[in-house]
C-alpha cells in the first residue's frame, strides 16, 4: 500500500518482563511477595502485542514508519527488548530502574509512557500493549494511558486494522456477551488479548513468532536508547502498600477407592443415606 | 479397569497374529486355581483376569495385551498389579513351580513388543508399585519403586534441582523399571550417559522368586561405586525382563542446569550435518547436551500432527533436515555467549552450514522446538502403522539408510498411498542413532517381507547394530546375529540357562532360545 503525504504510523509497544507463566509460583517467606528468582519472560499478553505491530507492518508496508518498544525495569530487562527487537521491533527504550526497586504501579507507568510519547519526534500514532501483565494482573496501565494522553482506548482487542488514509484503527473487542467492533480516531491505545489475530472459525490464536537467527543477529544492531525515571520528569514511588501475600488455602485431596462397595462404605461414613424408594 | 487410554488405542481391525518361531519348554496356561493362589497373595483389585471368580470381559485387559503402537498383541487372561517387592516375589515362586510364562510390564510404551506375551503368559505389571523410596539432595541419589513414571521422578527431584539422568518422549507413561530393562537412551545420553553408568543399584526379583537387593549396599556407600565381586545389576540392565523382575532401582541424578537453551536450525544438505556437529561441539564444549536429526518429511509430519509449532514459511525455505541443539549450563551468560559464538561464526561462514534457524526466547518457545522432536513418534502413529527400525550406523550413512530404504519399496512397489506412504529418520546424531520409521497404511506381510531382513542387512553391511535403544523385544529377538556374534550369543545364551532354566522369564524374548 503506497504510503500517503499524510504523516506515516509510528506505533510504539511497551513490554514488561515478568515471571514466566510455566513457573510454579512459590510465597517469599517473609510473605511479601513471591520468589523472584525464577525464569522470567516477555509478558505473554505483550508478546502478542508486538506480533500485531509486525503484522501490521507486514500488511501495510511502508505506511509503518517505525515500530518502538519501550519497557519500565531492572537492567536484566534489556533481554526482553531484545527478544522485541528480535521479532521485528526497530529500536527500543529502557527506562532503567534499580534491581531493589519495588515493581512499578501501573499509574506510574501510564505516567512513564506519557512522558514516553511526548518526548517522540514525529509523534505517536498507536499503542498496542498487552491488556494486563500476569504477574500482577492489574489491567489498568492501557486505560490509564488512554485517559492521561486524551486518546482513544480499545482494550481486550482480539482483531486490529488500520486506516492509514482516514487515520482510524478499526478494533474488534472482547466484552462478555461477545464482541464489539469500534473505530478509534488515532492516535489510540489499544491492549491485546489472547486471541488477538484470531480467526473465529479457526482454532489457534496469535502464535508470537519464533526470534529467526538473522533477526537476532539484526537485533544486537539495533539501538535501545537507556533512560531513568528522572530523564523523563517521573516518579515511580508506589502509591498502593503491600500488607501480606498468602498462597490461596491448599486443596485437600480426594480419596481413591477400590470399588463400589467400598464407595458405598465411604459414604455411609460420611453421613450419606440411601434415598428410600 | 476401562480407562481413557484403552479408549485411545487403535486397535488394527484384522489384528496380526503374532508368529512366532520361538520354540521353548511347554509352559502352562494361567488356571482358575493360580487365581485362587494369587488371591492369597494379593488383594482383589490388583488381580484382573477373564478366568473365574472375576471372569471379567476380555476388553478389560486389552490395554494390557497391546503395546502401544497396536502392532504386538498378547492373549493373556490374567493380569497382576502387585504393590510390593515381596508379593512380586511371591507370584514368581509360585509361576516357577507351575512353569508359567510371565512378562513383566511398566508403561508397555516399548517399541519391539516387549512388553506383551507372545502367548497367553502371565502379565506382571509394575504400575502399582511406584513410591519414591528415598532421595539424597547432597548425592543426587535416587531409589524409587520400578512402577515410578519417569516425568513422576523428574517433578519429584525438581524442588531440589536435580535432574532425571534420561529423558524421552514417552515420559509421562514409561517407568523407570522398564527403562532400566531396556537400558533406555533418550534425548540426554549425549550428555549424562547410559544407564550402565548412571544406575548405582537394582532390587530384582528372580526368576524363582529369589529377591537380589542391590540397593542396600549402595545406600550405605553413597559414592556410585559399583560394589566389589561381578558388577550383577549390569547383567540386567537391558535384559528386557528376560532374567529377572526389577522392583526397585536406585540412580544417580544430575544437578539440573541453571540455564537452558534451545535452537532449531535448517540445513541445506544433509551432508553439513556431520561438519555442523563437529562445530556446535568445539564452540559450546561442554554446554552441549542434545543434538538431535529431523530430516525434512519427519519435521512435516510433526508439523502435521499439531506437535509443536512450525517455523516460519521462509525459515524452511530449502531445508533438506533439521538440527534441534540443546545447551545446559551453569551460568546463562556463560552460555549464551559461547551460543552466540557459535550462531555468528555459522551465519557468518563463507559457504554456511546452515540456511537459518530459531532460537527460542522462552521456556514456552523451548518447550514447543523440543516437541517438534518429541512429538515425531506420536505424528507417526497418528499418520498410520509404523515400522521402526532403533538403528545404530555411521553419522554420514544416516541419508543414505532413509534413500536405501525408499528407493527399495518403491521398486518393490509398495510406495504409494495404500500400502508405505513415506519413509522418514530421525535420531540422535551425538550417539550415531537413527530411527528410520516406515509409515504404512496397514501392518501387512509384503511390508514387512520387503523390508526385513533387507533393513538388518542393510545395517549390517555398515557394520552397525540393528537395535541402538529399543531393545530386541520381540521384534529383533530372532536377528540378534546381524549385530553380535556367535559366540557373544551363545554365552548370553548360557547366562539365560542359568538364571532362568524353566524359561519362564519373558519367552520369546531377546533370544531365541
Amino acid at each position: 500500500m503506497r504510503a500517503t503525504a499524510a504523516r506515516l504510523i509510528n506505533i510504539l509497544v511497551p513490554v514488561k518482563r515478568c515471571v514466566d507463566y510455566a513457573v510454579k509460583i512459590r510465597v517469599n517467606p517473609q510473605q511479601t511477595g513471591i520468589d523472584t528468582n525464577v525464569k522470567h519472560s516477555m509478558n505473554p499478553f505483550d508478546e502478542i502485542a508486538v506480533e500485531e505491530a509486525v503484522r501490521l507492518r507486514e500488511r501495510l508496508k511502508d505506511a509503518v514508519k517505525s515500530i518502538k518498544v519501550v519497557t519500565i525495569g531492572p537492567p536484566k530487562s534489556s533481554e526482553t527488548l531484545r527478544t522485541a527487537l528480535a521479532m521485528g521491533a526497530d529500536s527500543a527504550i529502557h527506562i532503567e530502574i534499580p534491581e531493589s526497586a519495588p515493581a512499578p504501579e501501573p499509574l506510574g507507568v501510564a505516567r512513564a509512557l506519557k512522558a514516553v510519547v511526548e518526548r517522540q519526534q514525529g509523534g505517536v500514532d498507536l499503542i498496542i500493549m498487552g491488556k494486563q501483565a500476569i504477574d500482577d494482573d492489574m489491567g489498568q496501565t492501557g486505560q490509564m494511558l488512554a485517559a492521561l494522553l486524551g486518546s482513544s482506548q480499545a482494550t481486550f482487542a482480539s482483531k486490529l486494522d488500520l486506516d492509514v488514509e482516514k487515520k482510524v484503527a478499526m478494533v474488534r473487542t472482547e466484552i462478555d456477551g461477545g464482541a464489539e467492533e469500534l473505530v478509534c480516531k488515532l492516535p489510540a491505545v489499544v491492549t491485546t488479548d489472547l486471541r488477538c489475530g484470531h480467526d473465529v472459525f479457526s482454532d489457534s490464536f496469535t502464535e508470537p513468532r519464533y526470534a529467526s537467527l538473522p533477526n537476532i543477529m539484526k537485533a544486537k544492531k539495533k539501538p535501545i536508547e537507556k533512560l531513568t525515571p528522572a530523564d523523563i520528569g517521573v516518579d515511580l514511588t508506589p502509591v498502593l502498600e503491600t500488607l501480606k501475600v498468602t498462597e490461596p488455602p491448599k486443596r485437600v485431596g480426594g480419596g481413591k477407592v477400590e470399588n463400589v462397595d467400598e464407595l458405598v462404605a465411604k459414604l455411609k461414613e460420611a453421613g450419606f443415606t440411601a434415598v428410600s424408594a | 479397569m476401562w480407562t481413557a487410554r484403552t479408549a485411545a488405542r487403535r486397535l488394527v481391525l484384522s489384528p496380526r497374529r503374532w508368529q512366532h518361531t520361538t520354540s521353548r519348554q511347554p509352559l502352562s496356561s494361567v488356571t482358575p486355581e493360580d487365581i485362587a493362589h494369587f488371591a492369597k497373595i494379593l488383594p482383589r483389585n490388583a488381580i484382573l483376569s477373564t478366568l473365574p471368580p472375576s471372569a471379567l470381559p476380555s476388553s478389560e485387559i486389552e490395554q494390557y495385551n497391546n503395546d502401544w503402537m497396536g502392532k504386538y498383541h498378547g492373549s493373556a487372561t490374567t493380569v497382576l498389579r502387585p504393590q510390593t517387592t515381596q508379593q512380586v516375589s511371591e507370584i514368581m515362586k509360585w509361576c516357577y513351580e507351575r512353569r508359567i510364562g510371565v512378562v513383566p510390564q511398566g508403561g508397555n510404551t516399548g517399541l519391539v513388543g516387549g512388553s506383551v506375551p507372545v502367548k497367553d503368559e502371565l502379565i506382571l505389571n509394575l504400575g502399582n508399585m511406584s513410591k519414591v523410596r528415598s532421595f539424597d539432595p547432597v548425592s543426587g541419589a535416587l531409589v524409587a519403586d520400578a512402577g515410578c513414571i519417569l516425568e513422576s521422578l523428574s517433578e519429584y527431584i525438581a524442588p531440589h534441582n536435580h535432574i532425571m539422568p534420561l529423558d524421552l518422549g514417552a515420559k509421562g507413561s514409561c517407568q523407570i523399571g522398564g527403562n532400566v530393562a531396556t537400558n533406555a537412551g533418550g534425548l540426554r545420553l549425549l550428555r549424562y550417559g547410559s544407564l550402565h553408568g548412571t544406575v548405582l543399584g537394582l532390587e530384582v526379583v528372580l526368576p524363582d522368586g529369589t529377591i537380589l537387593d542391590n540397593l542396600t549396599t549402595i545406600r550405605k556407600d553413597n559414592t556410585g561405586k559399583p560394589t566389589s565381586g561381578y558388577d550383577l545389576k549390569q547383567l540386567f540392565i537391558g535384559a528386557e525382563g528376560t532374567l529377572g523382575i526389577i522392583t526397585g532401582v536406585s540412580i544417580l541424578t544430575p544437578p539440573a542446569p541453571q540455564a537452558t537453551n534451545n535452537i532449531i536450525l535448517a540445513l541445506p544438505r544433509f551432508e553439513n550435518v556431520l561438519p555442523l556437529f563437529k562445530t556446535a561441539r568445539l564452540h559450546l564444549s561442554e554446554i552441549l547436551s542434545a543434538f538431535e536429526f529431523i530430516d525434512r518429511e519427519a519435521y512435516e509430519l510433526a508439523v502435521k500432527h499439531g506437535q509443536g509449532r512450525a517455523l516460519g514459511e521462509d525459515e524452511v525455505e530449502g531445508a533438506q533436515c533439521f538440527v534441534l541443539l540443546e545447551t545446559s549450563g551453569g551460568k546463562k551468560e556463560h552460555d549464551e555467549e559461547k551460543l552466540t559464538t557459535l550462531l555468528e561464526s555459522l551465519m557468518d561462514a563463507e559457504d554456511p552450514l546452515i540456511i537459518t534457524g530459531v532460537l527460542s526466547q522462552s521456556p514456552t518457545q523451548f518447550a514447543s522446538l523440543w516437541r517438534l522432536r518429541e512429538g515425531i513418534t506420536e505424528a507417526v502413529s497418528k499418520e498410520g502403522k509404523a515400522y521402526k527400525y532403533d538403528i545404530s550406523v555411521p553419522l554420514a550413512s544416516f541419508k543414505d539408510v532413509v534413500d536405501t530404504t525408499r528407493e527399495h519399496l518403491r521398486k518393490n512397489g509398495l510406495l504409494h498411498a495404500d500400502a508405505v506412504k513415506q519413509v522418514i529418520g530421525y535420531g540422535h546424531v551425538g550417539d550415531g542413532n537413527l530411527h528410520l520409521n516406515i509409515v504404512a497404511a496397514a501392518y501387512t506381510p509384503e511390508i514387512e517381507a520387503a523390508l526385513e531382513p533387507f533393513v538388518y542387512e542393510l545395517v549390517a553391511s555398515y557394520n552397525g547394530s540393528i537395535s541402538a535403544e529399543h531393545g530386541l523385544g520381540a521384534m529383533k529377538a530372532h536377528a540378534i546375529h546381524y549385530s553380535k556374534s556367535d559366540v557373544a550369543v551363545d554365552m548370553m545364551k548360557r547366562i539365560k540357562q542359568l538364571l532362568d532354566p524353566r524359561g519362564i522369564m519373558n519367552p520369546g524374548k531377546v533370544l531365541e532360545v
